[in-house]
């Protein structure tokens, strides 16, 4: 059987466990455990455990928790910042954690706080994440109930209090250095970095921004050791990943798999495959910020490096299937219009250039496109791709671009040649 | 507008309103960082945030009113102009398009005569598109004000409408 330290305690109903409930399933040891190691310990068993952010960007937690300076270089306050925003067109593997196992976010909060010795830790939620702010709140409250959250944790003299913020709602909010804005309070605006915000982040101290997929592995790796959460995995990367599956296919949904996992076992075996009457034409494999991935490599394992190699990027790790009765021009338009609709408009290449990126593929959609805009199109991709723009809003919109440029160039084609959408009939249809 | 909406707007925040507020910002490490949770406060009462109430929350937190107008309208869920007494958030984001959300837009539009950020001549739905809201497996999916719901078809929708007095 496979082992499922994300997911193992909820409960067939949803409803999430209290505290009560979760201590009963083993929930708290990890902190009591934590409590009594160094948060040097704690920071290494991460580190080895190989555990990667799973907010899209990947990026070592253990390595990301060290950069903060030691207690001894810099006395003040430090955050921990856990990023609840799952805006990602295509990803909602946060909010069933959220919903239905907030004590093992907490728990993990906790933790990493620890690591960092931050004493204070905001949860910032998407404000549309109704449920999942009430089940938070209520979870908070009951941790400290319990003596997990406030001073003095469990007399280890460690202090921690929690906050639950519930977003304005901004698709920008989500990136790390924009997220500090909006807790200050202004427009979600990116930063500059250097300073690192490890350095200087929320109200100028140091900050630590982890997703909480992220935050959720770390009581299990804690509590059974690195070698234990590396062995779960079929990747050079640890542990497990709550991969999920939307479109036509015959059961969508989140699956708690080896991270690793091939595309082809998550789509045929877990997802069931497609529904009758409709064909795979191709997937976005991380939500909306990600490169197309066609049939020909659905063999590719989802894990960082491997979908890298093959020019997309595992983003959210949950799969957006495209049928072949959507049209892939429109289905480019519906994702540019999510961008430019999102830009922040700090930086012009991002505010100017999304919205005639969406103003090009309208066009072409409807009939309207010339050969030319093809040009212009690719012309884009270059001048909002990486390096380019403040932050990696514009990247990230570009990546499914470039590569529908790339794999549905005859559709490009046949609309500028027949002057119409060939999928007209289906546009505003249910099915 | 109609008239009972401008009396109600009118209306200014009262002790009690002004009171939760400062609460707030008592808790919060400075007073703007609670401008976000203030104006969701005031919508809640009033069901969208007016500009004689953005200037007093402005004052309660040490705010210019134009300094905090630029915050409200960055963000999708502050309302700055009146909305319905329910406002449906129709997901227009890729998996939704992909598994008909077009369709149940056009069938919204036709049975509130409404188009996208409309609200309805009786004043009882506004209709706004949103982006994902993490329902993807059972897309197409929209929150009614604070429920949310998936797996939409016509018969579902004109269910949902219908219940939402
Ligand atoms: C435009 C944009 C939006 C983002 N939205 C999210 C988000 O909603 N949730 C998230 O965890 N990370 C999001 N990220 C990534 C974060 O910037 C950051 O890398 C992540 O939260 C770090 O957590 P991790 O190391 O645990 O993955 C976004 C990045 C960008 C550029
Ligand atoms: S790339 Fe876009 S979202 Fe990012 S800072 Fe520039 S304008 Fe804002
Ligand atoms: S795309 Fe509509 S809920 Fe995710």
């Amino acid at each position: 059987m496979i082992e499922t330290p994300l997911t193992a305690t909820i409960q067939p109903d949803g409803k999430p466990l209290d505290v009560t409930g979760y201590e009963r399933v083993g929930g708290y040891q990890a902190v009591r455990k934590a409590l009594k190691m160094t948060p040097e310990a704690i920071i290494s068993e991460i580190k080895s455990s190989k555990l990667r952010g799973r907010g899209g960007a990947g990026f070592q937690t253990g390595r990301k928790w060290e950069a903060v300076p030691k207690r001894d270089e810099a006395l003040f306050l430090r955050y921990l910042i856990v990023n609840a925003d799952e805006m990602e067109p295509g990803s909602f593997k946060d909010r069933l954690l959220l919903e239905k196992t907030p004590h093992q976010l907490i728990e993990g909060v906790i933790i990493g706080a620890f690591a960092i010795q931050a004493t204070l830790a905001y949860i910032f939620v998407r404000g549309e994440y109704v449920l999942a702010l009430e089940r938070l709140a209520r979870a908070v409250v009951e941790a400290q109930a319990r003596g997990y959250v406030g001073r003095d944790i469990l007399g280890s003299g460690f202090s921690l209090t929690i906050h639950v913020h519930a977003s304005g709602g901004r698709y920008i909010c989500g990136e790390a250095s924009a997220l500090f804005s909006a807790l200050e309070g202004r427009r979600a605006i990116p930063r500059a970095r250097p300073p690192r915000s490890a350095v200087s982040g929320l109200w100028g101290k140091p900050s630590v921004v982890n997703n909480v997929e992220t935050l959720c592995c770390v009581p299990p790796i804690i509590e059974r050791g690195a070698n234990w959460y590396l062995g779960l995995s079929r990747s050079v990367d640890g542990g497990t990943k709550l991969y999920g599956v939307s479109g036509r296919v015959k059961r969508p949904g989140l699956w708690e798999l080896p991270f690793g996992t091939p595309l082809n076992e998550i789509l045929f075996e877990h997802a069931g495959g497609m529904q009758e009457g409709y064909e795979c034409r191709a997937v976005l494999p991380g939500g909306a910020s990600t490169a197309f991935i066609v049939p020909e490599s659905f063999d590719v394992r989802m894990d960082f490096a491997s979908v890298q190699k093959i020019g997309s990027s595992l983003g959210t790790g949950n799969i957006v299937v495209l049928d072949q009765r959507r049209c892939p021009i429109g289905l480019l338009r519906n994702l540019e219009h999510f961008f430019a609709q999102e830009s922040c408009g700090w930086c012009t290449p991002c505010r100017d250039g999304l919205p005639w990126v969406e103003r090009i593929l309208t066009a072409i959609e409807a009939g309207e496109g010339k050969v030319e805009d093809l040009e212009l199109l690719i012309h884009h991709v270059s001048f909002l791709g990486p390096g380019c723009t403040f932050c990696d809003l514009a990247p990230g919109a570009m990546a499914p671009l470039a590569s529908g440029l790339k794999h549905f160039r005859s559709e490009f084609e046949r609309h500028i040649n027949e002057k119409a959408c060939p999928w007209h009939d289906t546009k505003d249809a249910w099915t | 507008m109609s008239t009972v909406e401008q009396d109600f707007v009118q209306e200014p925040l009262g002790p009690r309103l002004r009171h939760e507020i400062a609460t707030i910002t008592r808790h919060a490490e400075h007073k703007r960082a609670a401008c976000i949770d203030a104006l969701k406060l005031v919508q809640k009462r009033f069901r969208f945030v007016s500009d004689g109430h953005l200037a007093e929350v402005a004052a309660l937190l040490e705010m210019t009113p134009a300094e905090l107008d630029g915050v409200a309208t960055f963000y999708n869920l502050i309302f700055r102009r009146p909305v319905g007494r329910h406002v449906i958030l129709l997901c227009d984001s890729v998996a939704c398009w992909v598994m008909g959300g077009a369709a149940a837009c056009a069938h919204l539009c036709e049975r509130l005569s409404v188009k996208p950020g409309e609200t309805t001549a009786d004043g009882r739905f506004t209709l706004l598109p949103i982006v994902c809201l993490g329902h993807c497996d059972h897309a197409p999916a929209m929150m009614v004000d604070e429920d949310l719901y998936g797996d939409l078809d016509a018969a579902r929708l004109d269910d949902i409408l219908r219940r939402s007095r």
